[in-house]
């Protein structure tokens, strides 16, 4: 490396701190004014920085409050405000009750062990070990205990426990408690639905409602459903008895109106209280015409007759062979009452004969009765506004076999609600319409409604079910709702037990409209496993308890439904089918 | 009042400091009482002392600090100068003790407890070792025989090394970017500015690869998520809580939960409370000080004067700008007291010395007193 010797400006400085230093700082240059230009520089710098933590400062102050964001977070847990559900009569079956929940925000709790100590000591039900846990997190927002009374609120203010507060939330009651139990479903802690109609609001726009915050209270009308309390109340009060009686596993019943479909009550035993949501686990409690699927036994004749009349080839006075059981391959069909002749269709119906019915099957064949069932909606699953749905059972190759006990109502599991749905449709001039548990007129259930038989099949169906109590297995509902005019079919679906069709336990059904001669209403009461009583005489079929039983649910709500009794009526030849031939 | 009729010492003082800076101080030090007193109660009620511990500590300590303020801002550079080099040397050799005495407290020898009192030496080391800086690259500049640049780096590698063996990373940092800033400021060329500047990150980088918590500290950083960022988060909470307006005196709640409240987080907790009004009036205070302290060096004619009062104004300010931007969650989060404001003894009368010199470097000087002071023979600058 060279070093110019006249560029040397001093001789005193040796070459080599020469070099360094003009390595450093860079050779002929005035540092005195670079100095000046530097501390220039570091103003800017500084300037520059503190500008930097000012605007955040200011943007902090600004955008504010991520605190209260995270309040309008657990606000947003908070139970929303639901509509009330009113019955037809607007009689509150669900409102909504304010109540004071408990939370704590963990990270403004000073001494957290004497927070804990006060709190349990304050609600003896909160467990220590959890609280402990919630309130050692590190979360901005923990519930304590939702829905506490007044008295509690006040002692906890008392209490003067920094980091813990109160929110208002809306608590579901309902006020009869039992009675609408699986109609109206239940809510969760945060007055979500998640059963039965008050699951249907929230999937039917209220949750969106609540998504944008426009659920607020009063705002909302009430949700006005087909039920009448009062039928409801009488209803479940009858089948109660009844299963008692009977000592039954299970009893239910359901009221529809046959012109709009509307449900106006149904009760499935044993049902929940929806205030304490901890029952409606329990598997027992399904609601057994909706969720569970049965053999209806022979309620199906009915509509394999309306199959026969409807299709021409068979009137009420078609013989049918009935002398003796009817064999199909290794299987043989009997008859309770077997009267060793060949039988009218009428009477194949009053009899309640399962060859007979077999018979008027296999005349119309496999397909035609497939077909029939699924025209009347017994084939696929019926949706209705409850989210509780179970779809049918059907067998998946259909022989002749299936044909015959399909026909009296073995070897196809349905919802009761749907047979409910199958035989309206029977009665009420042949329109399939679909149940509702809200309110319908007869006007929108004709347009949604589908003709499914013509009418006159429908008049003689009526008669048949007329004749039958007058007659037939429904006379014992006869005599104790004197005066309304019932018609009926009862049903004795044996249950499978081990793989066998058993004797003893057995599914009774009865189906009953009234009145007859003009149906308004069909009334369905089931009893599971009824036992047998000595007033039974050691019968279990479904005349000797489900009938009674229907007889009494029908005397008790035919006054609340508005139908009024009316003695001295012509038997149903003359009042029906004379009826219905001036018609045609 | 007084006159400039007679020359006094206090009279010339009077006339040549600067004011406005030292009302800025004093401002700033009362605003330290006010914070003090809402930030160190919770504090001393978790750690079982006195709730007004800390702040009668803190009140106690402002006196001392007061008079070593004004007493400093009399000196001559010349004064100063010596003074520095004094006071480095003790506090080189109290490191030294504290290293070789002191008790470990969190990993790590910072403390010294001398005559019943706690000293962090490294604090008074600070503006001493600036002003030494300064002053040998003033040097480098006038009296080119001297070895002063090497000196300079000497030194920086003597009390560096000594701070990475307590270890105190903090000073470490602020003790190497002061001294870079004013390398910088007494004219290094770019390319070396260049050269340390990445230097710096490959240190960082190293240390983020090395040392395990720091690289804890920038991972969290970077992503909250990854670990326990529990103080920053509370103290950001702190700020939005505040509003512009604050919850009010003694209305917080942050200082309840923040270990560190009326040391590193006393920012945060004052703007809970006095609301980020405070904050931005603090902010001004410090970037007035700071500016003006390097506006005066700016126009001072002196080499030593202005580099040592731009080391010293780098020193303050760098340290607030940490602090502000530690609490504000703007960089990873690293110990440091925000001057004045934060609680802390020792590290006051340090700042009160280094501020006091602030002042007695930028007092106004008349040419002929200033030409006096350096080496008669001093050229002008070279090159």
């Amino acid at each position: 490396m060279s070093i110019q010797p006249n560029s040397k400006p001093k001789p005193t400085e040796p070459w080599r701190q020469r070099l360094i230093r003009g390595l450093l700082y860079g050779r002929d240059v005035d540092r005195a004014v670079k100095a000046r230009a530097r501390v220039g520089f570091a103003m800017l710098a500084f300037g520059a920085i503190y500008a930097v933590i000012g605007f955040r400062l200011v943007t902090i102050a600004v955008v504010g409050d991520t605190h209260s964001g995270r309040r309008a977070a657990a606000q947003d847990a908070v139970a929303t405000a639901r509509p009330d559900i009113v019955d037809r009569n607007g009689e509150v079956l669900a409102t909504d009750v304010k109540t004071p929940s408990l939370f704590a925000e963990p990270r403004r709790i000073v001494d957290k062990d004497e927070a804990i100590e006060l709190l349990t000591a304050t609600l003896p039900d909160l467990d220590t070990g959890e609280v402990r846990d919630r309130l050692m997190s590190k979360k901005g927002f923990v519930w304590l205990k939702r829905e506490i009374t007044p008295l509690q609120q006040r002692e906890i203010r008392k209490l003067g426990v920094p980091g813990v507060g109160f929110l208002r939330e809306n608590k579901r009651v309902y006020p009869s408690g039992p009675a609408v139990s699986h109609l109206i479903g239940l809510v969760n802690i945060d007055n979500q639905g998640i059963a039965g109609i008050e699951k249907w609001l929230d999937t039917n726009g209220l949750a969106d409602l609540h998504r944008a915050g426009f659920a607020s209270d009063r705002l909302q009308k009430p949700v006005e459903l087909a039920v009448d309390l009062r039928v409801e109340h009488a209803l479940r009060d009858e089948l109660m008895k009844a299963k008692e009686k009977y000592s039954a596993k299970a009893a239910s019943g359901l009221v529809s109106n046959v012109r709009t479909g509307e449900i106006v009550a149904m009760v499935s035993l044993p049902d929940f209280d929806p205030n304490n949501p901890r029952e409606a686990h329990d598997p027992d409690r399904i609601n057994r015409l909706t969720t569970g699927v049965y053999e209806m036994g022979s309620t199906f004749k009915t509509l394999t007759l309306a199959m026969a009349l409807d299709s021409g080839k068979a009137n009420l006075n078609t013989l049918y062979d009935a002398r003796g059981a009817l064999h199909f391959g290794k299987f043989a069909i009997h008859d309770t009452h077997n009267l060793g002749r060949a039988i009218t269709l009428t009477e194949v119906f009053t009899y309640s004969s399962n060859i007979g019915a077999a018979r008027v099957a296999l005349a119309q064949g496999v397909e035609a009765h497939k077909a029939f069932l699924k025209k009347v909606g017994q084939m696929d699953r019926l949706r209705t506004e409850l989210p509780e749905s179970a779809a049918p059972i059907v067998p998946k190759r259909w022989s002749e076999l299936n044909t015959i006990t399909i026909s009296f109502g073995h070897g196809i599991a349905v919802a009761p609600l749907q047979a409910v749905m199958g035989i309206n449709a029977m009665v009420n001039g042949g329109y399939l319409i679909p149940p509702t548990f809200l309110k319908r007129t007869e006007q929108e259930a004709l347009e949604i409604g589908k003709r499914v038989v013509r009418k006159d099949t429908s008049d003689k169906i009526r008669y048949l079910m007329r004749l039958n109590a007058e007659i037939g297995t429904a006379k014992s509902a006869e005599v104790i709702a004197k005066g309304y005019y019932i018609g009926g079919k009862t049903g004795t679906a044996e249950k499978v037990v081990g793989g066998r069709y058993s004797k003893k336990q057995v599914l009774n059904s009865f189906t009953a409209i009234l009145p007859a001669d003009n149906p308004q209403f069909q009334v369905l009461v089931m009893l599971d496993e009824p036992k047998a009583l000595p007033e039974t005489h050691g019968f279990i079929t479904s005349g000797w308890n489900a009938v009674p039983a229907g007889g009494k649910v029908i005397a008790r709500i035919a006054p609340l439904l508005g139908i009024e009794p009316r003695f001295d009526l012509p038997p149903s030849d003359r009042l029906i089918l004379a009826a219905s031939k001036v018609t045609q | 009042m007084i006159s400039r009729e007679q020359r006094t010492p206090f009279s010339e003082w009077w006339w040549t400091v600067d004011k406005l800076l030292l009302a800025a101080i004093i401002v700033l030090m009362l605003g330290g009482v006010i914070l003090s007193l809402a930030a160190s109660p919770p504090v001393a009620t978790r750690i079982g002392l006195d709730p007004f511990h800390f702040f009668n500590r803190h009140v106690l300590f402002l006196l001392p600090s007061f008079i070593v303020l004004i007493a400093v801002s009399f000196l001559s550079p010349r004064q100063i100068r010596r003074s520095a080099l004094i006071v480095f040397a003790i506090s080189i050799a109290l490191i030294v003790a504290t290293l070789l005495l002191g008790p470990e407290v969190k990993g790590s020898r910072r403390w010294i407890t001398i005559l019943g009192l706690n000293i962090q030496a490294s604090e008074s080391a600070k503006p001493a070792f600036v002003v030494l800086a300064a002053w040998l690259f003033s040097e480098s500049a006038r009296r080119p025989e001297m070895p002063a640049t090497s000196m300079a780096v000497t030194l920086l590698i003597m009390l560096v090394s000594l701070l990475v063996m307590e270890p105190d990373f903090g000073q470490t940092m602020l003790i190497l970017m002061v001294w870079g800033a004013v390398f910088f400021i007494a004219g290094m060329r770019i390319v070396w500015v260049m050269g340390l500047a990445g230097l710096a990150a490959g240190g960082l980088f190293a240390a983020y690869l090395f040392v395990p918590h720091v690289a804890g500290r920038i991972k969290r950083f970077m992503n909250p998520a990854s670990g326990d960022t529990y103080q920053v988060d509370t103290a950001m909470e702190a700020f939005s809580n505040g509003g512009w307006f604050g919850l009010g005196p003694g209305e917080g709640i942050a200082k309840r939960s923040l270990p560190d409240s009326h040391t590193d987080f006393v920012f945060a907790v004052g703007a809970e409370e006095f609301g980020i009004i405070l904050c931005l009036a603090l902010l001004l205070l410090f970037a007035f000080i700071v500016i003006r302290t390097l506006s005066r060096a700016y126009s001072s004619e002196d080499l030593f004067s202005r580099f040592a009062a731009s080391g010293l104004a780098i020193l303050f300010g760098i340290q607030a700008a940490i602090n502000m931007a530690v609490n504000l969650q703007l960089i990873p989060a690293k110990g440091m007291t925000l001057p004045f404001i934060s609680y802390g003894g020792s590290s006051m009368i340090s700042l009160a010395y280094g501020v006091g010199m602030m002042l007695a470097l930028t007092r106004l000087r008349p040419r002929v007193e200033m030409e006096s002071i350096g080496d008669a023979t001093a050229a002008p600058t070279y090159a």
